[in-house]
Order: structure tokens, then sequence, then C-alpha cells
């Protein structure tokens, strides 16, 4: 992996000075598999700037999940350049720069909804006073201060997925990391996370990288639309969203909405005319 | 009944432990079926096993049996002799010492080897099956002590470290392809000329047997966590004591438990051999050889019924640990 190596040390050295929190440019990344290679990524160059909230949206397999495993340090890419903060994702995960959502909430049946939240605490090493109030915060953040001391399994799914992003929230990190974390959960409840979500990411203004399937949520959700496509994945369109900062759900229905989800459905459009 | 107990979850309230008791009702007449039949069958197979011995008993007290004497019999079809001679097989469930004692025999020996010898305040005389199986099970406890903690090391080494995972496994798999019996006196002789005597060599070969399963199924267990779970742990820069301490362990309970029952019983049987080579003076396995010295079949199947007892409790109290302590941890449905 010489190539990969000499691409990540180009990538510490990547723009710094544009502002940029996460800055890719000409990212390639193949997986080499039993049926020949696969390229999950070809040559994706974005640039998310602090506070944005960025959704990344098109079909399985157009790379959305592992662009953001490579911002992760979760993959390593064997082309182009990458710099989280203004370093190395590698770098970047060591210092503990983003907190990552899994699509399963992934708690610990074992330790209560306060244990889960704690637990990146604890391994970082924070204070054991520092930990409970730092818990305490998260928790009221999700709106969950009344479970604390519940199970995993006492809790539904979408309460499950809110504290899995009080986890991922209770060590404050500047980036949150999000891989489809409502896509096994209703509509119903759905519609409330995002709700709850767009107050969340205006209190603490981090930047967030969201992957969805659905065009409503991308749309509801983000200052800035990535439309992507499979085989292999690459960037189809980025789009900058208009609408005001202030969404109500019924934001849904205006025109300006519509015309959005509609470029956005386009891109997918363009995208599939390959297969 | 350990269906039931398995499958009834921990904490489901009164409601839950009123269709528990319900369910328990419900499976104790298949067991005690089975038991019924058993016990049946057994007494049924006294006949033909101890009918020559019963007719030659019969003859010598002065009955008519045909054929006469007990040299026309030797080579008869026991079916044979049951027919011919029906009146006179009430002998084959009471002698003495019958090629296959009777279930109420054994129970009797069971009875005043235990509980009869400690009502006449001889609980641990050296008669007492009480002895035996403590001599026995302490070497049991120790081996299974060293077997379990050898097992979780060589597990942890063998999910860390790549030249473990290719070299450990299969010499523990040959380790267990060697007929226990061969190696036992080779032990047991090895350790005495350096000293070593008495509970621990018995122990050691209780732990070869009973390291084996902890080592599969820890292996299993501390691979079960999902790569997701490890991925998040990646994300927070978790060292790999930390993923081992709060995600492997606990993750692995359920895989351990299920070998633990396996290697409780591995245990005990290690223990039994290790008494077989070192003369026979006390413990399980030495009634079981004594037994056999002296053709006493009823104190061997008496030792038999002690040692299958002993490994229903030891497992049995696994079983009741995993349920504590996996309801606990939330992983007990």
């Amino acid at each position: 992996m010489p190539q990969a190596a000499a691409a990540l040390t180009e990538g510490a050295a990547l723009p710094a000075g544009t502002g940029a929190v996460i800055a890719a440019r000409g990212l390639d990344l193949t997986f080499r598999t039993a049926d020949g290679p696969v390229q999950a990524l070809s040559d994706v160059s974005l640039e998310i700037g602090r506070g944005e909230f960025v959704s990344f949206i098109g079909p399985s397999g157009c790379g959305k999940t592992t662009f953001l495993r490579v911002v992760a340090g979760l993959e390593h890419p064997t082309g182009g350049a990458i710099a989280v903060n203004g370093m190395t994702p590698d770098a970047a995960r060591q210092a503990r720069a983003y907190g990552y959502v899994f699509q399963a909430a992934g708690l610990y049946p074992w330790r209560t909804i306060a244990g889960n939240v704690k637990l990146p605490l604890e391994i970082m090493g924070f204070s054991k006073a520092e930990q409970e109030s730092r818990v305490r915060k998260v928790l009221s953040l999700v709106e969950l201060d009344g479970f604390a001391n519940k199970y995993p399994w006492q809790l539904s799914g979408g309460m499950q997925q809110r504290a899995s992003i009080a986890r991922a929230l209770s060590f404050d990190a500047g980036i949150l990391l999000m891989d489809e974390p409502f896509g096994a959960l209703d509509e119903i409840v759905r519609d409330r996370l995002n709700e709850e979500l767009m107050r969340l990411w205006a209190a603490t203004g981090k930047t967030v990288g969201f992957v969805t399937h659905s065009i409503p949520e991308a749309v509801y959700l983000s200052t800035k639309i990535v439309v992507m496509s499979p085989r292999p994945g690459r960037i189809i369109d980025v789009i900058e969203s208009d609408l005001p900062a202030e969404r109500p759900l019924d934001i849904r229905d205006t025109p300006e909405f519509l015309a959005l989800a509609h470029r956005v459905r386009v891109g997918l459009r363009a995208g599939h005319a390959y297969d | 009944m350990a269906d039931a107990a398995v499958t009834a979850s921990p904490g489901a309230g009164v409601a839950g432990r009123g269709r528990f008791a319900a369910r328990a009702a419900r499976a104790v007449w298949p067991v005690l079926m089975v038991v019924g039949v058993t016990v049946g069958l057994w007494y049924a197979a006294c006949l033909p096993m101890n009918v020559k011995e019963s007719l030659n008993q019969a003859e010598r007290a002065g009955a008519v049996i045909v054929p006469e004497g007990g040299q026309a019999r030797r080579d008869a079809s026991p079916w044979g002799l049951m027919a011919q001679n029906p009146a006179h097989l009430g002998g084959v469930w009471s002698q003495d010492r019958p090629r296959l004692p009777a279930p109420h025999q054994v129970a009797v020996e069971l009875y005043e080897t235990t509980v009869g010898m400690a009502l006449a305040g001889r609980a641990f005389s050296n008669r007492s099956l009480f002895t035996h199986a403590w001599v026995t099970l302490s070497a049991t406890l120790l081996g299974f002590g060293i077997g379990t903690a050898l097992g979780i090391l060589l597990a942890v080494g063998i999910v860390h470290n790549r030249a473990m995972d290719m070299s450990v496994m299969p010499w523990a798999i040959a380790s267990q392809t060697i007929p226990i019996l061969a190696l036992a006196p080779m032990i047991v002789v090895v350790l005495n000329s350096v000293g070593i005597s008495g509970l621990l060599p018995k122990a050691l070969i209780s732990a070869y047997l009973s390291f084996f399963p902890v080592v599969v199924g820890m292996v299993k267990g501390l691979r079960s966590p999902e790569a997701a779970q490890l991925d998040l742990l990646w994300t927070y820069n978790a060292t790999p004591a930390q993923t081992l301490w709060k995600l492997r362990l606990p993750a692995s309970m359920p895989y351990l438990f299920a070998s633990l029952k396996v290697g409780v019983a591995a245990s005990l049987v290690g223990a039994i051999v290790g008494e077989l080579p070192t003369g026979a003076v006390a413990g399980l396995g030495a009634r079981l050889l004594a037994g056999s010295y002296y053709g006493q079949t009823v104190q061997i199947w008496s030792a038999l019924f002690a040692a299958a007892i002993l490994a229903a409790l030891l497992v049995g109290l696994i079983g009741l640990l995993q349920r504590v302590v996996l309801g606990r941890m939330g992983m007990g449905r």
C-alpha cells in the first residue's frame, strides 16, 4: 500500500486554511474481493465547512457509507487525499474529532442507558464526576432524562437510536457522522427524530455528515445534499439548500422544498441511467 | 424440566412465576414417564442377565430345575431357561453379586453408604460415599478452576495474537485425541517422581479435559461482537485491553456458561480417571475399581450413580449461575 501511504501523507498537508472541516480531493477506493476488484469510490472531491449539515444520498453501492467510513478512518483510500480537521483521518480519530452513529443502535444489553452513554467517556478517561454530568446533559439533549437506569430492551427502537446519538454526542466532538441512523425506523418515528435532530444540530453547531436513502429526509435536514451514483461510486451533484434555517415539518409541502427534492430525484435518475 | 427452567425469562414478575410453575408441572409428567420406562426396562433386563445364577441358587436350595445341573445350563439360552422355570425367577432381583443389580439394590446401597451412615454418625468414614465423593469433588473443582482459567487465557491469546491463532488450536485439538486413560497414569507417575502426589495430579488430569471446551467456546464468544460493535470502539480509539474488558468479555458470557457446563462434566470424568492409577485409595474412581476387583457390582453401580448425581448437581449449579448472571446482564432472553 505505498500508494495509499503517499496519499495519506499528502492528505495531512491538505488545505487547512480553507476552513473546511472535511476536505477530500480525487478520492479513490478499490476493495479487493474474491470476485475481483470493486471500485467503491471514484474521484470523489468534496469540501464540508464548519457547522454544515451534509447529506449523502444514493442507491446501495454508491459509496456513501464508504465515504463516511473513510472520513472516520474505518477504511483507507487507495488514491487521492483527505483531511479531517486538517489531519489524516487516523490522526483525527485518535484526537477523537468525531462521533459516529451506526444504522443499528448497538447498545450493550448489559449496560443501562446511562452506562451505554458513559462507554466512550470511560474509554477516553474522563473523571467520574465529569462522566456523570455529561451523561445527564446529553440524555436531556435527546429527551431521555427519565431513562438513565433503564436497560436497552426496555426502550423502543427510536429511543434506542436516540440513546446511541447521545452516546456519540457525549464526548463533544465537533463532527457527527451518521450512517442511516433512522433507516430501520418507521415513518412517524423517523419524522420526530428528524425534527429532533434538526433542533439538536441548531443547539450544538456540530458539523454533520448524514447518510440516507430518503429524499425528503435529505432535503429536510441538509444545508448541502451530495447525490451519489454506484459502480463506481461517485458524486453526481452537490446541491446547496436555500431553505431557511428554521424548518418546521410542514416545510416539506412548500414549492422550494419540492423543487429541491425534484433536483435530487433528477440526479439520482441520471446516476441510474448507466444500469 | 431443565428446558422449562431455561425458557422461563427472569424478571417476568408474578404472572411469569405462575406460568413457570404451570410449565414445570407439565414438564414433570414426561420426565416421570421416561424414568418409569427406564426403571421398568432395567428390572426386565435383570431377568436374562441373572437367570443362571438365580437357578443355580434355587437348585442348591432343593428346587427342581429344567435342565438339571449347572453344567447343562451353562451354554443354554437365558430366554429358554426363563420359559422353562417360570416359578424360580424371583432370585434375579436379590442376589449378592448379580451381573446386573436391580434398581432397588443400587438405591439401598446408595442410601446405606450415604444417608444411612450419616444417620449413624459416620458420614465421613472410609466406607461412606460422602468421603469418596468429596475426594473426587475436590480434585474436580480444582481441576475445573485450573482448566477454565487456562482455557480463557488461551482463548484471549488466540483472539489477540495471530501466531497463537494459527498454532494453538491444532495442539488443543490434538491433545483431546489422546485417550485420557493412556495419559493419566503417565501424568501421575511423572508428577510422583518429582514429589507431587495427592490432589494435584488428579486435578491436572481433570484440567486437561476441561480446558478444551472452554477454549473453543470462549474463542467463539470473544469473537461474537459484530463488526459494527468493534468499529464503534475503533472510533473511540479504544485499546485492545479496553475492547476486551468492555465488549469482548461481557459479550462472551453466554458462550462461557455453555462451555462451563461441558467442562465441569469433563472435569469430573478426569478426576475419576485420575483416581484409577493411584492404587484406588479413595474417591469414586477408587470405589469403581475396588468394586470391579472384588466383583461387587452393587458397589460399582452405586459409585456410578453417585458420580452421575454429582455431575448433575455441578451442571445444575452452573445453570443456576448462568441464569442469575445472564439475567442481570440483560442477556437472559
